[in-house]
């Protein structure tokens, strides 16, 4: 009985709630680490994370304009000097060398006073859109299905969150004012030398030309070279963290050779991007630098040609001369802003990507409240109506059914592996919608519910007891985060807990992480427990919740549901049938149908295929 | 919900940044010579970049004074050799160090691997790996940030300045000394920024470490977060931890700004001076106004130079405390194959079927509080060749914990292990770990096919036939053939995500696909229905009959595999003998095989200690 189903067990973790879930296969945009993103996805995203600062980066601009400004008026002040000063001087006349210190003290006291607050403002608005974005990557992932996470890794999402981010940090902390100072500098230097000669100054302009074909050649190629570098890092951080949460296997069949030697190939593939992306930026910044020698050769040339001539003064030259290499200074600080901006965007692109997957099981759009119970009894009732569930590809996992479990009853459903248990109950638990069909929790349909109320009426708890950094008493504290300390330790006496969180170095303020090792299996599923008892839903699910207890954590667990969740609604998913025993009624599924229902002592007395899993149970208690 | 650090050791400030950026000297070692050449290549061409004001300074003078067309063009082409030559001079900087720079941080990043993966197990238990991954992703892109332009430019910068100096010194020493005025204050201040700098700096990297550990955890526990709807809550904490490293990031910026805005205004106001003595000097004739334009165009030349120090020596810092990070991790002691505590014994009769012999075996975890009771206090057991022994114990009572030592995963704090008679403690690890295999009590897939999954636990010759044998002992082989591509099917982590029962089995087939000559299995059973766990014990009696085992048990099925049973209680094993034998003489063996019973409760107090 259990052989037939197996094939659908592979999958039946994860039916398709999200989307691209399927067989991974070459083209899978998983493995590429490219999830599609909207066209633009990628603009609109920068556009939004920066609209709410618009006032600020107006700001910001402004004093970078004044501070350019105040820079820029060095050369003037030179070639006033030069033309005016030094006729007056010898005339006897101070004024204008006067003006000229009074001139220079003034703009070298207000470019280091607008270049504190620029750097001040600037970090303000990057560090706030950095705030925004690591926020909605984090909220964005966290509404995503579990299946969305089991293709995506924890690597990734680390990479997006952390590599990624980074490489908008360093376009907004450094790019904005490379761009903002470029742009201005070409703008104003520019106008500079169509004052002081219009035939110099169109040279000028005219050069821009050739470098901002120079540039769009660059981005094209730094674009591919970018995305690369991106995919190429996630799987360098996805392969790490896959390593060091494995260690103690890693250790014991001695992988340690093998997994350096593929390390180094996902490494060996991130230095090659990397190494590209380092030589765009050679390629550019000589085909750019050409270009602007160049050209200022030929300005200074055509001033000497026309001083010579006469028709030009000398100090008009000087001036133009010193704002010609002022004017391509800035070349190398836009190609460290190409280099930041490609960097980013190859980033963004891929953020985009994350936040444009739908979540599978969205939040309601106008939430409803669950009515008052009807009885004083903490239970509620569950009805499945005409639910089926089919993955998105085709593959049927639970054919149309209908179920109701009265309040307060405990229901025990078991199975083969693969039979489809698991989705039952999360379907229950909302991890997934039906794809037909609807779950009512005391008539409200689960997907009409807010998510705080939802979680107030269902809880599961799952095999894997996995316990955040903190302390005993914060990982307990999950289920209910505003509960005092003396419910954290009722609920953990009640579960059986209590002792050994006692027994350990801090008691309940113990760093699980700190000695995270030290705490068993078994031990965190206590915990995980002590967790479900605390949030007090009106639905308990265990989805094999009690895998990893011995017998007596069993019974206290048993125990607890007699007595602490009596009247509840539990929904029990179990290989041990000792777990069953205590139910109201128990579901016997085979390829998703329920095929037995009813009390445990009548099914067992019948010779069904609960029988024969009873006998066979009853067999393996020996002694 | 972590908002305090989780770097479990910062070491103090207070370190020279200089002598920590020295300890990168091996690795830049491999490719420093084109690193120096590219430095070299940067200050021939910041040079010339100083050299075109003087060449601007003889056409004024010369030909644009003489009315001398021809010498304009000399000139003219002059100046453009020179850019040439300084385009090309810049390109071939960057091409000379792009390819080693990317290898100098894969080197790094694969050695920090490499390193991490033979760090002992009590490292990780107390390293969040989020910690550890930061360090292998953004210090050591700080670390090449710093190869690729501060060291460089720093040099480059520093010499340009002197240089720049020297020409202005030389033009006219009176307005060159103005110019020197600036140097002293500002060497002042850049040392002042610098030590609070690295401060804010190590904070900042170490706020990144705890937000990848909590992204991380977010994954890892997302069934957890969603089961409990504590979304929000997560968010919170997310949310709490990414305002405090925006808090150090404005700290940061703070500085920086302040820093910039006096490198800024203090070469101003000197270059103002100049000017303004420069013009009289003009107006006195004791200075002709090419010389002045050339003097200031200088000046003005160094200025990008003067400026960049301010974030030069903050990236610099950035990329000291990077590197202090990284090597926090490197310089961690390393699993040594000899000389381990308990080590001392000679082999008792070395090669001999002996099975496995625990005497007088004690454990407690290195960083546990001195008054803490050990978690193993004595353990003496003998596991006789060929048999399988399941060992029993309450929660927590260490029966994991003494698993782990057979393969010294831990290291014992006193007595020894012998595997026939050789203790471990002197054996190589490497072959240690070929003779003994385990399977988890949580298996963990890696992200590979099944096939290679479970061949993992075989020597390297192990093929087709082993594969399907290890299989069919997990009962494994039907839903195997049954996946998409069969054992080629790719799971773990990047791939089919399997049930936590298929997990099991595979673990368990791994374990055995090496016909280990010690097998350790911790609860291997736990996650498997009733029938599968009877088949699966069938075909595993068949491997146990013919290897020395341990099996870590919760429940009489599982006893059942086992000929005998010892029971660990208080730290020490209380009792060995078969499972009927226990049943009867301990009220503890009982109470935990079957819940029953009033006596257990004592027994599991002792459990706990």
């Amino acid at each position: 009985m259990t052989d037939t189903t197996l094939a659908q067990a592979a999958e039946e973790e994860r039916p398709d709630g999200s989307g691209p879930a399927g067989a991974p296969g070459p083209g899978d945009p998983f493995d590429r680490d490219d999830l599609p993103a909207p066209r633009g996805a990628t603009g609109a995203l920068l556009r939004s994370l920066l609209a709410a600062h618009r006032a600020r980066v107006a700001g910001a601009v402004l004093v970078l304009l004044l501070k350019e400004g105040a820079v820029q008026a060095g050369p003037l002040l030179v070639a006033y000097a030069i033309d005016r000063g030094v006729p007056a001087l010898r005339a006897g006349d101070h004024g204008p060398v006067v003006a000229v210190a009074a001139g220079y003290l003034l703009c070298a006291g207000l470019g280091g006073l607008l270049q504190y607050v620029f750097v001040r403002g600037a970090a303000r608005i990057n560090q706030d859109v950095l705030l925004d974005l690591r926020g909605r990557i984090f909220r964005h992932a966290q509404v995503l299905s579990v299946d969305f996470h089991e293709r995506y890794t924890s690597g990734r999402l680390i990479s997006r969150s952390t590599t990624d981010v980074e490489s908008l940090r360093e376009l907004l902390s450094e790019g904005l004012q490379e761009l903002i100072g470029v742009v201005l500098s070409f703008v104003s230097i520019s106008l500079m030398l169509l004052w002081l000669d219009p035939a110099i100054g169109a040279v000028a302009v005219g050069s821009f030309v050739p470098l901002l074909l120079l540039v769009r050649l660059y981005r094209r190629r730094a674009g591919r070279v970018y995305g690369e570098k991106s995919t190429a890092m996630a799987g360098v951080i996805v392969k790490f963290a896959e390593t060091m949460n494995g260690i103690r296997p890693v250790r014991a069949f001695r992988r340690e050779r093998a997994n350096d030697t593929e390390f180094a190939v996902l490494n060996r593939r991130h230095e090659r991007s990397n190494g590209d992306a380092l030589l765009e930026m050679a390629r550019y910044v000589v085909g750019s630098r050409l270009v602007a020698n160049t050209a200022v050769a030929g300005m200074c040339l055509w001033g000497a040609y026309r001083v010579a001539g006469g028709t030009l003064a000398l100090g008009v030259l000087a001036a133009a001369v010193l704002y010609m290499r002022r004017l391509y200074d800035p070349i190398d600080r836009l190609g460290m802003f190409l280099n930041s901006y490609e960097s980013a965007a190859a980033s963004l692109a891929k953020i985009a990507g994350l936040l444009a997957q739908e979540p599978g099981v969205p939040e309601a759009v106008a939430p409803r409240g669950l009515p008052a119970r009807r009885s004083g009894a903490p239970g509620r009732e569950v009805v499945f109506e005409g639910v089926r569930f089919a993955y998105r590809t085709g593959g049927e996992v639970l054919p149309r059914f209908d179920l109701t479990i009265p309040a307060g009853q405990t229901v025990a459903v078991v199975g083969a592996t693969g039979a489809g248990k698991s989705t039952l109950v999360k379907l229950l638990a909302r991890f997934y919608d039906p794809t037909q069909g609807r779950v009512l929790l005391d008539g409200v349909d689960l997907r009409e519910l807010a998510t705080p109320e939802l979680r107030r009426g269902v809880v599961m708890v799952t095999q894997e007891a996995f316990l955040f950094s903190g302390t005993v008493a914060e990982n307990i504290a999950i289920g209910r985060p505003d509960a005092t300390r003396e419910e954290i330790e009722a609920a953990a006496r009640a579960i059986g807990a209590h002792e050994f969180i006692t027994g350990l170095p801090d008691g309940y303020d113990t760093d699980v992480r700190k000695r995270g090792g030290r705490i068993s299996a078994g031990q965190r599923q206590l915990v995980s427990f002590a967790r479900a008892l605390l949030a007090d839903p009106a639905v308990l699910i265990l989805d094999e919740a009690t895998s990893s207890l011995d017998v007596p954590g069993e019974r206290a667990v048993q125990r607890a549901m007699d007595t602490v969740l009596a009247g509840r609604t539990a929904v029990v998913v179990a290989h041990r049938l000792s777990t069953v025993e205590v139910a109201d009624r128990v579901l016997v599924m085979e390829a998703g149908r329920i095929v037995e229902d009813g009390a445990p002592a009548r099914l067992v007395a019948g010779d069904g295929r609960y029988a024969g899993l009873h006998r066979a149970w009853r067999e393996s208690l020996v002694g | 919900m972590p908002e305090k650090p989780l770097a479990p050791e910062s070491s103090p400030p207070g370190r020279s940044a200089v002598r920590t950026l020295l300890r990168l000297w091996p690795y830049v070692r491999p490719v420093r010579v084109r690193l120096f050449t590219a430095a070299a290549v940067a200050v021939v061409a910041s040079c010339l970049s100083l050299v075109i004001p003087l060449v601007l300074k003889w056409m004024v003078d010369g030909p644009v004074a003489d009315r001398d067309p021809g010498g304009v063009w000399l000139g003219a082409l002059y100046l453009l050799l020179l850019g040439v030559a300084e385009a090309l001079l810049f390109g071939l900087r960057r091409w000379l160090v792009a390819r080693p720079l990317a290898s100098v941080e894969a080197r790094m990043r694969g050695e920090l691997f490499g390193r991490l993966q033979r760090l002992p197990i009590a490292f990780h238990d107390r390293w969040a790996s989020g910690q550890l991954l930061s360090r292998g992703t953004t210090d050591l892109m700080l670390v090449r940030m710093f190869l690729a332009f501060p060291l460089t430019f720093l040099v480059v910068n520093g010499v340009t300045i002197l240089v720049g100096y020297v020409l202005l010194l030389a033009q006219d020493p009176a307005l060159g000394l103005v110019l020197l005025t600036p140097v002293v204050p500002l060497v002042v201040v850049c040392s002042l920024f610098e030590s609070r700098y690295a401060l804010v700096a190590r904070r900042a990297q170490d706020q990144v470490g705890d937000l990848t550990t909590v992204v991380e955890e977010s994954v890892l526990g997302i069934r957890i977060v969603k089961g409990f709807g504590r979304h929000r809550s997560q968010a919170e904490a997310f949310r709490a931890l990414t305002a405090l490293l925006r808090g150090t990031e404005l700290t940061k910026a703070r500085l920086l700004a302040a820093i910039w805005a006096l490198i800024t205004l203090l070469p101003e106001l000197a270059i103002g001076a100049a000017l303004v003595l420069g013009t009289v000097r003009v107006a006195d004739g004791e200075l002709s106004a090419g010389t002045l334009v050339a003097f200031l165009s200088t000046a003005l030349a160094l200025r990008w130079p003067v400026e960049s120090i301010g974030f030069l020596i903050a990236m610099s810092q950035e990329a000291a405390t990077a590197t202090e990070r990284y090597f926090e991790v490197m310089d961690a002691e390393e699993e040594t194959d000899h000389g381990g505590p308990g080590a001392g014994g000679v082999p008792v009769r070395g090669g001999a079927a002996d099975g496995v012999r625990f005497e007088g075996v004690s454990f407690r975890h290195p960083d546990a509080p001195p008054d803490a009771p050990p978690v193993l206090d004595g353990v003496d057991l003998h596991i006789r060749p060929g048999e399988t022994l399941a060992l029993v114990g309450g929660t927590g009572s260490g029966k994991t914990t003494l698993t782990a030592l057979v393969p010294r995963l831990h290291e014992v704090t006193a007595g020894r292990i012998l595997l026939d008679g050789e203790d471990i403690a002197l054996m190589g690890r490497e072959r240690l770990r070929s003779l003994v295999a385990v399977a988890f009590e949580e298996p963990t897939l890696f992200s590979a096919s099944v096939g290679e999954n479970v061949l993992m636990g075989a020597d390297a010759g192990a093929g087709e036939p082993e594969l399907r044998r290890a299989l069919a002992v997990a009962q494994a082989d039907g839903f195997v053939d049954r996946l998409p591509e069969g054992a080629r099917t790719q799971v773990g982590e990047q791939g089919l995500s399997l049930s936590g029962g298929q997990r099991q089995r595979l673990a368990l087939a791994r374990a055995v696909v090496g016909r280990p000559r010690f097998l350790i299995l911790d609860d291997p059973l736990s996650a498997l229905d009733v029938h599968t766990e009877a088949r699966v014990e069938a075909a595993l009696r068949e491997v146990l009959r013919e290897t020395t085992a341990l099996v870590v048990a919760h429940r009489p099925s599982t006893v059942m595999l086992a000929d005998r049973v010892a029971l660990l209680s208080g730290g020490r094993i209380a009792a060995v003998g078969t499972h009927q034998e226990l049943l009867r003489s301990s009220a503890e063996y009982a109470w935990l095989m079957s819940g029953d019973g009033k006596a257990g409760a004592d027994g599991r107090r002792d459990g706990e200690r």
